[in-house]
């Protein structure tokens, strides 16, 4: 800890001379904070508490205030205490204490005055119209439960699959874009953003879930819909070259993706059930119903999806186009209308995926599409560009191997594990698992 | 409203250390993408590079800050090569996708606890910049007048970054209207003409794809001078919001870009403070202030689009000379 | 140098240019090109399997043959762009075993590509300035003190309009290259090769998608090739262009060369009206393969 005070004393001199850049980046670049007992004074509420254990202050231990744009880091000063500014007030904030930077032997229990507890290290906390909140968490002695290794490395892989299953829904969907259209299509994040935040809209008005999370299906379909008869179709008709189509996607992705942020603001909504409680199958191995039923449903769209890909016209003309746009066309395939229905499918599956997403973190963001972009990237190119059975495979090898990774590497580098081999895969087989050679280049 | 005040700190951008780095970096860009037509959507991870570099290079191996600068500069030459070597050889869009993938690589390694010693992780690096601002020759005191009224450390970021500007550009220039340029630009074309002709491809897109990377990190560097380093600056959006300075001014141009770069920042710093002002005015139909805040991007959004779709040459490039290759 | 549009103008042909009698792999007295066992596979199809075959110097030998016959996945092979799985080849005496395309040009065998390669966005000029090898100016640091390459460069400009005037395009010479015609865009690519000082021409169908008001003098820069001393193997569909101007014919038919010959010779050969026609053996070769028919002749 000795590293941050000299860190603080160094900037506290360069302070002044900062002081007018600091605050025109800090703004628009989003800049992180400083790390220090107390973080963005500026603003005018504030989350504070105290890091004490049995009355003894604990130095140095770092917590997270999380929700409403705010992402602070702070570290407790020599008597426990830190303070965090926010901007919002009547809402809530996630406060995070990060357990291993606690001594040897001490743990945080469970605190029985606060009932969101999610673990004991992570609360919500409610800010009140007062703008001030405080809160501390209860340390104690007691050993960190460390599951056995067996346990650890099922319940990894069973998360791995759950998670790459849903990363497959997305990744089908952009795959067969790419297959049909050559689009690298970068929006497809806010494809999977905006299922869950309909989601969240239809229940927070009132629809129980299983008619919001209809809504939001039907509504990403129409969503695909829209886009594609709005932009894509007459680009289509522009001959508009891959590069710049890709850019487009870029450019749109931006636009929906902050027009999110425009309606549900910078913090996370949690959908209903998101707190289910863990039921225990084996040892520490525990699921929620959530969890079940997500991979049930996902393995059933899958499904579906394969058999409307294999059996159906529209499936076969897909795979037709995919194959070779050219002679498709010429043997008497709308192509323009293909293409249509595979935005449609593509976004419902992505919408779809979204919402298992919100489950899965847990929370809804607005850029929470944007967090798993690359790794619907690196699935569909780990099996093989444009072929769906490609995505699906790649999506259950990337997931299992973003959770298990954990197991090894410290978690905060799980994603770095998957773009590794992304582009690894890229340079050693460019075609990916399923791919074929001649489609390159 | 105070709209009077707005166009005041609006003008304030007009030389902005941070408009000096976008002007770098979309420079940069313009090397890699308008003149070679590498797809580079790694820019982020470049200037990451060079503003790691330089705060690590004075915090963690205390050298004097104009070395530390060079080391910057240097992890971004390393950066390219490793990424290069492998990937120069591959389809365009494939080199998108390695190379945002490799930045978000970087980020997440800046970004974890484990290099903590180093990096800083979630906060980032500051309290660097003591030596680099003792090197500056300007008495204390603000100068100027407004809005261009700053303090005379503002005023040593803003002339150091000026300058590395200025030599950047002229030698990019100068590259380009070069025999050297000529086959970057033939290159950008179409590769197997070139190769037919008996120049070396792979040799011409490296260093294309090192000098370009360069300029990025001259770009993190001229923000790690002016600000602290957190790799929250450094994310994928960063990459876009060059691409969008870039297209904007004209990619195949060396003017465009850094035209770009300033247009770009004086539209976020104007719409970034006259959406918010109106929203307190009760001008946008009950959006909040914060909410406000946000069009700016989503416009940033909607004009990539719009340009690329209707003036792909961007605002000073040449329709004839470059759109969009393929 | 023929400027002359006259389609009577009867060229000189070279011949003796073979030991023995000709048949597919026939030694050369003087061979430029040899090689030996290429076989390349896409997959399970083995696009190219020629045994031997040289290629005689400074003379015009035609590659001919059906299509899919592996004319330009050869053509390719040979210049370094595309590898094969196995064989042997050399050029000149030196072999081009894994040497990249840049090399191979470099050794002074130049092509040019069945879809014209001139690049659009660049002006004639600058095109023919490419084209030019050893070159200062392209040396990444010397190419930042112009005193160091304009001499050269303006030098290199001489030598491209003196060439652009031969292939009647320096009026253009300031023009972007998608403003000219698919038919310029072929003389530009081949006057663009010529810059390279090659020893070897190989054309990748000259003809294709050329207007045929400009047939004539492209012929003509063709042979012009051969009385400069250069060496020219092109592939060609049209029979009456081979005929006119070929000294050699090789006849590739489902990755093999079938036979070898001078071109009147070769185009009576059953086993040619075999690969070509199939079953309809009385048809006249030169009739059914001439510039008209063949739809797909691309």
């Amino acid at each position: 800890m000795e590293n941050t005070t000299v860190k603080r004393g160094r900037a506290a001199r360069l302070l002044a001379a900062l002081a007018t850049t600091a605050l025109s980046l800090g703004v628009l670049l989003m800049a992180g904070p400083a790390t220090a007992d107390t973080v963005n004074d500026e603003m005018p509420y504030k989350v504070s508490g105290n890091v004490q254990k049995s009355g003894e202050p604990l130095a140095g231990v770092s917590i997270n205030v999380n929700g409403n744009g705010i992402d602070a880091d702070v570290v407790t000063d020599a008597e426990g205490k830190w303070k965090v500014g926010v901007s919002e007030r009547n809402t809530t904030y996630t406060v995070t204490l990060d357990e291993t930077t606690l001594p040897e032997g001490v743990i945080v229990k469970d605190n029985p005055e606060t009932t969101d507890v999610v673990e004991a290290a992570v609360m919500e906390v409610e800010m009140g119209p007062g703008g001030r909140v405080t809160m501390n968490y209860f340390i104690g002695k007691g050993e960190r439960v460390v599951a056995p290794y067996i346990d650890q490395v099922v319940q990894r892989l069973i998360s791995g699959v759950n998670f790459g299953l849903m990363l497959a829904l997305a990744a089908i969907g952009m795959s067969l874009i790419y297959g049909t259209t050559g689009i690298s299509n970068f929006a497809h994040a806010e494809m999977v953003t905006f299922g869950a935040i309909v989601t969240f809209v239809m229940s927070g008005m009132g629809a129980p879930i299983w008619l919001a999370i209809i809504a939001a299906i039907v509504a990403s379909a129409l969503f695909g819909w829209g886009l594609d008869s709005a932009i894509w179709a007459p680009l289509r008709r522009r001959n508009t070259g891959l590069v710049q189509l890709m850019i487009v996607s870029i450019g749109l992705s931006l636009a929906v993706r902050y027009t999110f942020q425009l309606f549900i603001g910078g913090g996370t909504e949690q959908l209903p059930g998101a707190d289910a409680p863990k039921i225990p199958l084996f040892g520490t191995v525990a699921l929620s119903w959530i969890d079940m039923a997500s991979m049930a449903i996902s393995v059933i769209l899958i499904a579906a999806f394969a058999w409307w890909l294999m059996f159906t016209r529209m499936g076969k003309a897909t795979r037709a186009i995919s194959d070779n746009p050219g002679l498709a066309a010429a043997s008497g395939i709308n192509v323009d209308s293909v293409v249509r229905v595979v935005w449609i499918v593509g976004a419902t599956l992505a919408g779809f995926s979204g919402i298992l997403w919100a489950y899965f973190r847990p929370g809804i963001r607005w850029d929470m599409g944007g967090q798993i972009l690359l790794l619907m990237f690196a699935a569909t190119t780990l099996g093989g560009l444009g072929t769906a059975w490609g995505a699906l495979v790649g999506s259950l090898i990337v997931g299992v191997l973003v959770e298990a990774s954990s197991l090894f590497i410290p978690s905060d580098l799980k994603y770095v594990g998957a773009l590794v081999v992304l582009i690894v895969i890229l340079l050693f087989r460019p075609q990916g698992i399923l791919g074929r050679k001649e489609r390159i280049g | 409203m105070d709209i009077l005040g707005i166009l005041n700190s609006t003008a304030g951008f007009v030389l902005a250390p941070v408009t000096i780095a976008y002007a770098l970096a979309a420079l940069g860009l313009a090397v890699h993408f308008g003149f070679a037509g590498l797809l580079n959507m790694g820019m982020a991870g470049f200037m990451a590079l060079g503003a790691y570099g330089y705060a690590m290079g004075i915090l963690s191996f205390g050298l004097p800050w104009y070395l530390a600068a060079l080391v910057g500069l240097g992890a971004a030459v390393v950066f390219a090569l490793i990424l290069g070597i492998p990937t120069l050889r591959l389809r365009g869009d494939y080199l998108a996708i390695v190379t945002i993938a490799a930045a978000e690589i970087l980020r997440l390694l800046f970004l974890t606890k484990t290099f903590d010693e180093y990096t800083g992780s979630a906060d980032g690096l500051f309290g660097y910049n003591g030596e680099f601002q003792e090197a500056n020759p300007i008495a204390d005191g603000t100068y100027g007048f407004p809005p261009f009224e700053d303090t005379a450390a503002t005023w040593w970021v803003r002339i150091v970054g000026l300058l590395i500007l200025a030599i950047a550009t002229f030698a990019v220039w100068r590259l380009v209207n070069s025999p050297w340029g000529r086959v970057l630009k033939g290159i950008r074309e179409d590769e197997d003409a070139i190769r037919s002709l008996g120049k070396n491809v792979f040799t011409y897109k490296m260093q294309a794809l090192i000098i370009g990377g360069v300029l990025g990190a001259m770009g993190g560097l001229v923000l790690a001078m002016s600000s602290n380093v957190n790799q929250g600056q450094y994310v994928t959006s960063l990459t876009f919001f060059i691409w969008t300075a870039l297209l904007l001014g004209g990619a195949a141009t060396v003017f465009g870009p850094l035209v770009g770069s300033l247009i770009f920042w004086v539209l976020q710093a104007f719409l970034g403070l006259l959406f918010p002002a109106m929203a307190e005015a009760g001008l946008l139909l009950g959006l909040t202030s914060i909410q406000a805040a946000q069009i700016k991007y989503i416009i940033v959004g909607v004009a990539l689009v719009l340009i690329v779709v209707f003036r792909p040459q961007g605002i000073f490039g040449n329709k004839k000379e470059l759109t969009f290759v393929r | 140098m023929s400027g002359n549009a006259n389609p009577s103008t009867t060229p000189v042909k070279s011949t003796g240019l073979h030991i023995g009698e000709p048949a597919p792999g026939v030694a050369k007295k003087d061979p430029i090109l040899v090689a030996d066992g290429i076989v390349r596979q896409f997959g399970g199809l083995t696009a190219v399997n020629v045994d031997h075959v040289e290629i005689p110097r400074n003379a015009i030998t035609a590659l001919i043959g059906p299509n899919g016959a592996g004319k330009t996945t050869f053509f390719n092979l040979l210049t370094g762009f595309d590898q094969p799985n196995e064989g042997t080849w050399s050029f000149n005496g030196k072999s081009l075993n894994g040497v990249p395309s840049f090399k191979v040009a470099r050794m002074g065998l130049i092509r040019t590509f069945q879809l014209t390669k001139a690049l659009g966005l660049l002006t004639v000029m600058d095109n023919m300035k490419l084209g030019n090898t050893g070159q200062r100016g392209e040396k990444l640091l010397s190419s930042l003190i112009p005193a160091l390459w304009k001499k050269q460069d303006s030098e290199i400009e001489v030598k491209a309009m003196e060439l652009l005037k031969r292939f009647k395009l320096d009026a253009k010479h300031e023009d972007f290259a998608a403003s000219l015609s698919g038919g310029q865009r072929k003389l530009l690519e081949m006057a663009r090769a010529l810059m390279t000082d090659p020893t070897l021409v190989m054309l990748d169908e000259p003809m294709a998608g050329v207007n045929p008001a400009l047939t004539q003098s492209l012929l003509d820069h063709i042979l012009d090739l051969k009385t400069q001393g250069m060496t020219v193997l092109f592939v060609e569909h049209d029979m009456h262009m081979v005929r006119h101007i070929a000294d050699w014919v090789i006849v590739m038919a489902e990755g093999k060369v079938v036979a070898e010959g001078a071109p009147d010779e070769v185009m009576k050969n059953p086993a040619v009206i075999d690969a070509y026609l199939g079953s309809h053996q009385d048809v006249d070769l030169g009739a059914v393969t001439g510039r008209i028919s063949l739809p797909e002749s691309k």
